[in-house]
């Protein structure tokens, strides 16, 4: 509730802001064109690793990594590129950073890499990489690229960790493995399962919209 | 008719630049991955022989240290450092006051998805499987990845792994049953869903027990400390 008033008191300042069209490229993939809220890309990892906020964030911040540098790459080359094949080259860019990522994952922590298991190298088929490639860093700068991968790749993360967040809070008891729940809290177990995702999700999405009803409103 | 097509789109200087831009993103692309795996090599062999050492620590209950044994060529082991992932090993368990406890092995093999990398403990003297877990899988998430959970993992709190009498083969072949169809000790109870998965752990624990435990078992003293205060 607090972050709505802030919002509604920062709105002179933040719009002032947000007509640069820099920080629009920035913003609007973190807020107004997020990609699992609006966009409503990428499911399969959003409900399947987001049964707890650490596994979320990892997920996160791994395809947001894949987003950022397949987007510089991608724009670097956009002229170089020839049409007919930009569809294979681009998957062949975003593979190759999802495998940079496994290997950097596993020198991180084993235990990490290990539950997220096969979602890793699921990354090269979220469809939110492809579709920023596509739509915008092929036909873009590489300064309003690394933007737009940024932006979308926070928005992203935010929206898994918002989705974890709740899941595990309710299914663990805990948020990011601090226990805090007082002993006689009664952990719903299907939020931990995968019926508990779609539930999570639904619930946010119906948060999220009657947001924007409002302010389109106001 | 298509001589003159040819020209009109001038169809092969297209190609050469297609293959150009494609060979030259592999090429980028190729190089990255090296650079990564040559980056990440060392911390990695780090993690995973400290994964290794936790697991070993999980399969063999109430062991407070290891060691590491090879086999030789001529099948006796002897105590090791080498950390060359081609040589065979075992690793022996023992308790707080250096009694040998039991053996945690390797056995790897193909599952539903990729290899299936497992860990178990033996315990030697009662010839028991008394632990088991997973090292590695890209078994299908909700399904196949439930040989790593707690159901599971009860059928090898206390597996038969007797051998025959002259100690060349395991007795009764490790092998996966229907859920709900165990009937015996060396039995495993499959995952209703999971069949290929259950039924890989099987085989895999079944090749491999019927090729190190007759070894581990005609090399038994090797693993014994030697307590030269005793």
């Amino acid at each position: 509730m607090s972050v709505i008033n802030q919002n509604k008191s920062e709105k002179g300042f933040l719009s002032s802001i947000a007509d640069h069209p820099s920080t629009d490229e920035f913003i609007k993939g973190v807020w107004r064109e997020n990609p699992v809220f609006v966009q409503v890309l990428g499911m399969c990892p959003s409900l399947a690793v987001s049964n707890s906020a650490k596994n979320a964030l990892a997920m996160g911040l791994a395809t947001a990594f894949v987003l950022l540098m397949s987007n510089i790459l991608i724009s670097l080359l956009r002229d170089f590129i020839p049409k007919q094949v930009r569809i294979a080259s681009y998957i062949l860019i975003i593979a190759t950073f999802v495998t940079v990522i496994d290997y950097a994952m596993q020198a991180i922590s084993i235990e990490l890499h290990k539950s997220l298991g096969a979602f890793i190298a699921l990354i090269v088929v979220n469809c939110i990489i492809l579709s920023r490639a596509e739509a915008f860093a092929s036909k873009n700068t590489v300064g309003k690229s690394i933007l737009d991968a940024l932006g979308m790749g926070i928005g992203f993360t935010f929206a898994l960790l918002c989705i974890g967040g709740v899941r595990e809070i309710l299914g663990s008891g805990s948020f990011l493995g601090f226990e805090f729940m007082p002993d006689s809290f009664e952990k719903w177990v299907i939020m931990v399962l995968p019926a508990g995702g779609f539930f999570t999700l639904a619930f946010l999405l119906l948060i999220f919209n009657s947001f924007k009803i409002k302010n389109n409103r106001a | 008719m298509s001589e003159h097509k040819q020209t009109e789109n001038n169809p092969q200087g297209k190609d050469k630049k297609m293959v150009i831009a494609m060979g030259s993103i592999g090429l980028i692309c190729a190089l990255l991955i090296v650079l990564t795996y040559q980056g990440t090599f060392a911390s990695i062999e780090k993690n995973k022989a400290e994964a290794l050492e936790k697991a070993i620590f999980k399969v063999l209950p109430g062991i407070s240290k290891t060691k590491a044994f090879q086999l030789n060529q001529d099948q006796t082991f002897s105590e090791t450092n080498a950390t060359d992932p081609k040589i065979p090993k075992v690793y022996a368990g023992y308790d707080s006051i250096g009694q040998l406890k039991g053996i945690a092995v390797q056995a790897n093999g193909k599952g539903y998805g990729e290899v299936l990398n497992l860990l178990y403990g033996y315990d030697i003297d009662n010839q028991k499987i008394v632990g088991f877990y997973v090292l590695e899988s890209k078994e299908t998430p909700g399904i196949g990845d439930k040989i790593e959970k707690e159901d599971f993992l009860a059928n090898f709190k206390a597996m038969d792994a007797a051998l025959n009498d002259d100690f060349t083969k395991i007795k009764n072949e490790i092998t996966t049953v229907k859920h709900g169809e165990k009937t015996n000790d060396w039995q495993i109870d499959g995952i209703t869903g999971a069949t290929i998965t259950s039924r890989a752990v099987g085989n895999i624990l079944s090749m491999s027990s019927n090729q190190w435990m007759p070894l581990i078992y005609k090399n038994k003293k090797s693993f014994l400390i030697n307590d030269k205060s005793k």
